[in-house]
């Protein structure tokens, strides 16, 4: 299932952050919401967040960097998350990541280039006794072998 | 006729096809004009056989697993003719994978429906709260100390001290937190748990939050738990509904709000100062201990920090007395540890029992091996900064102590298993990669130690002066233990000093028959 996003209005922003803006320590919250909504944080919402939360602009750039989750740009149609985590290693992970990189002719952290599909670590989905894992637009896949490995990757692309 | 089913909707069940299953029974059974009734339980944690389908008969849940969508209509045949089926296990309490555990802390999982609060009450639920509130909150305090409980997200600190410590200061607020942000690979206790029964850890935290004088309390966990965050916030939703929450906690004057908060892939907010530091809104940066959050915690206020299994292990201990708990267990390490089995292994998922059994136990006797069926070389216990445990020491018991002593962790109860076809100087080389990726920043030696530790690592992989760089990976490692401020700098040469000392002939020029896969 590909996600619907909506396109980046600034009224729209504003409205998602009143409606968190008076949570304790919003700042996460709130880009949680704006990600969902849109797919991505727009540039545009940091300076609003500031002002909403009375904190600086860096305070709120500086969040919205350091987690891994949030994006500063659209992710292609589909996400395709590959664990790489150690149960996943000893399950045999790498060499199926080794493929999948393969099949998409891309490199683990990078969308292909008709912006189809985005290939991204993840690093523990908690399914570490039905690995290798992963998780494509949210699905969770478990016992991954070449061939479901190659089937996600074929979803993925459609 | 009419049939009641089982299909779980764990996350490590949906992920091998439990939803699917579920569906083609619905189908199945209109097609032959039966009557069917699915609960979609928790797993039990017997992962190599799901989707594990239960049918519940007047002797019992019958099992069947694993079972796939094609399965599905000679299943339901066979259980509407009540013949035997090629999937059938038999009882599910009598499987001797389940049947040998000791399960207080995860009693429910995968028997009760997680979100009916009434099946969670007919299974003894809510019954340790209703005792607390009979207690003054330092009575509830000492049966939590009595217990023995330590924290099991793997400082093995006492729970009862921490909370002692919270009642002790005064404040206009105070917190409580779950740690459930459960970021070690090969462990996933907190997330089945959370899908399962979801009101053990309600009813713990509330307990809590009670007897240290709170009124707020957080649970943070991962945005790659999904599953987990729905479950949560649903079951959190129908406590407060049925008075269990909020104003005038189960009729009685305490208060007790709960609230869910997902962070955003950073594997060290599983710290738990950088954990606040997130909940505060913040970069997950770790903060100089002292102050202890004890004292100075969420927001400056005196907060409880404690893993999702030490408050989930409170219902038990209240209910049937602190003795009751600490008569499992050996040495300092008292009652059972919820013990995950995961990687290459055979018969993978939760094992609960006393502290005591041994690794070797663990792996061979119950893990059953690898599934690759190759030879078990290696074993990582305690996640991404534990220690990797050759054969040789497989007669170390699960206990906080023994493992020390051996130069290794329990961690959070995670062992992922590792056949022989490992390389010990490429996971070595992970864990630093790993460190350098979820490094916060703030301290040197995790920071920069961890980059230049992969880099040393690659060069003797490579063969360059290869005894001199060993030397620099184990000076730099004493640097990281010793002067990292939190466990992510201070444990990463866990596994990579264990990995030199246990498999040093991995760590040389590489080797032909090991092959890199990146």
């Amino acid at each position: 299932m590909t996600p619907v996003y909506e396109t980046w209005e600034a009224a729209r922003g504003a409205e998602i952050i009143a409606e968190h803006s008076k949570m304790e320590g919003a700042t996460l919250p709130i880009l949680h919401a704006l990600q969902e909504t849109f797919g991505y944080v727009p540039e545009d919402a940091l300076p609003m967040i500031a002002s909403a939360l009375n904190l600086s602009r860096a305070e709120v750039y500086g969040v919205f960097t350091f987690y891994h989750d949030f994006r500063a740009k659209k992710a292609g149609r589909h996400v395709l998350k590959l664990c790489r985590a150690e149960a996943c290693q000893a399950a045999g992970g790498d060499a199926l990541a080794a493929r999948a990189e393969a099949k998409l002719g891309i490199a683990i952290g990078n969308t292909t280039a008709d912006e189809r599909v985005t290939l991204e670590p993840i690093y523990c989905l908690g399914l570490c006794a039905t690995a290798p894992s992963a998780m494509l637009d949210g699905r969770l896949v478990g016992r991954l072998d070449e061939a479901r490995i190659d089937a996600l990757v074929s979803e993925a692309q459609r | 006729m009419s049939v009641r089913l089982f299909v779980p909707c764990d996350a490590g069940a949906l992920a091998v096809g439990a939803d699917e299953v579920a569906h083609a029974l619905h189908s199945a059974a209109l097609a032959r004009g039966v009557e069917i009734e699915i609960v979609r339980n928790g797993s039990r944690g017997l992962y190599w056989l799901e989707p594990l389908v239960e049918l519940a008969t007047a002797q019992g849940r019958f099992g069947f697993g694993p079972v796939t969508a094609d399965d599905v209509p000679s299943l339901l045949d066979a259980i509407i003719a009540d013949k035997p089926h090629k999937l059938s296990l038999g009882l599910v309490e009598e499987i001797p994978w389940l049947k040998r555990q000791t399960r207080l802390t995860f009693a429910r999982c995968g028997v009760v429906d997680p979100l009916s609060l009434d099946d969670y009450r007919a299974h003894g639920g809510y019954k340790g709260l209703t005792r607390a509130l009979t207690l003054t909150p330092d009575a509830v305090i000492a049966e939590v100390t009595t217990s023995g409980l330590r924290g099991r997200g793997g400082a093995g600190f006492p729970t009862g001290i921490k909370w002692k410590t919270v009642s002790q200061t005064s404040a206009d607020r105070k917190y409580v937190i779950c740690n459930a942000d459960e970021g070690d690979s090969g462990t996933f206790a907190d997330r089945m748990l959370m899908e399962g029964d979801p009101f053990v850890l309600i009813e713990g935290m509330t307990i809590c939050g009670l007897a240290v004088g709170a009124t707020k309390g957080y649970i943070y966990t991962r945005s790659e738990y999904p599953h987990a965050i729905a479950t949560m916030t649903k079951a959190i939703e129908i406590a407060k509904s049925a008075g269990l929450l909020g104003n005038k906690v189960a009729g009685s004057d305490y208060t007790f709000e709960l609230e869910v908060r997902t962070g955003a892939g950073a594997y060290v907010c599983g710290e738990e100062t950088a954990l606040m530091e997130s909940l505060e809104g913040k970069r997950g940066l770790v903060r100089a201990k002292p102050p202890l959050p004890a004292h100075h915690g969420l927001f400056g206020k005196p907060t409880v920090v404690n893993n999702l299994l030490s408050f989930a292990a409170i219902p038990f201990i209240l209910d049937e007395g602190a003795k009751a708990y600490a008569d499992f267990g050996m040495g300092r390490s008292r009652g059972t540890m919820p013990i995950q089995i995961a990687g290459n292994v055979k018969f993978g998922g939760l094992f609960e029992t006393a502290f005591g059994i041994t690794l070797g136990d663990l792996v061979d006797d119950i893990g059953g091996g690898t599934f690759t069926g190759r030879p078990v070389r290696a074993v990582q216990v305690g996640g991404p900064l534990g220690a990797y445990f050759p054969r040789a020491l497989f007669d170390t018991p699960f206990d906080y102590e023994a493992f020390a002593a051996k130069d290794g962790l329990i961690g959070h109860g995670g062992i992922v298993v590792f056949d022989d076809t490992v390389d010990m100087s490429k996971q070595a080389r992970f864990a630093m990669e790993f460190c350098a990726i979820e490094s916060c920043g703030k301290c040197t030696p995790c920071r920069i130690g961890s980059t230049r530790g992969a880099e040393t690592i690659d060069k003797i992989r490579r063969g360059e002066r290869v005894a001199e760089n060993i030397a620099l990976v184990e000076d730099l490692c004493g640097t990281m233990k010793l002067g990292s401020l939190c466990a992510l700098g201070g444990f990463t040469p866990y596994p990579v000093l264990s990995a030199l000392k246990h498999f040093r002939e991995d760590f040389g020029p590489q080797q032909p028959r090991l092959q890199a896969a990146e």
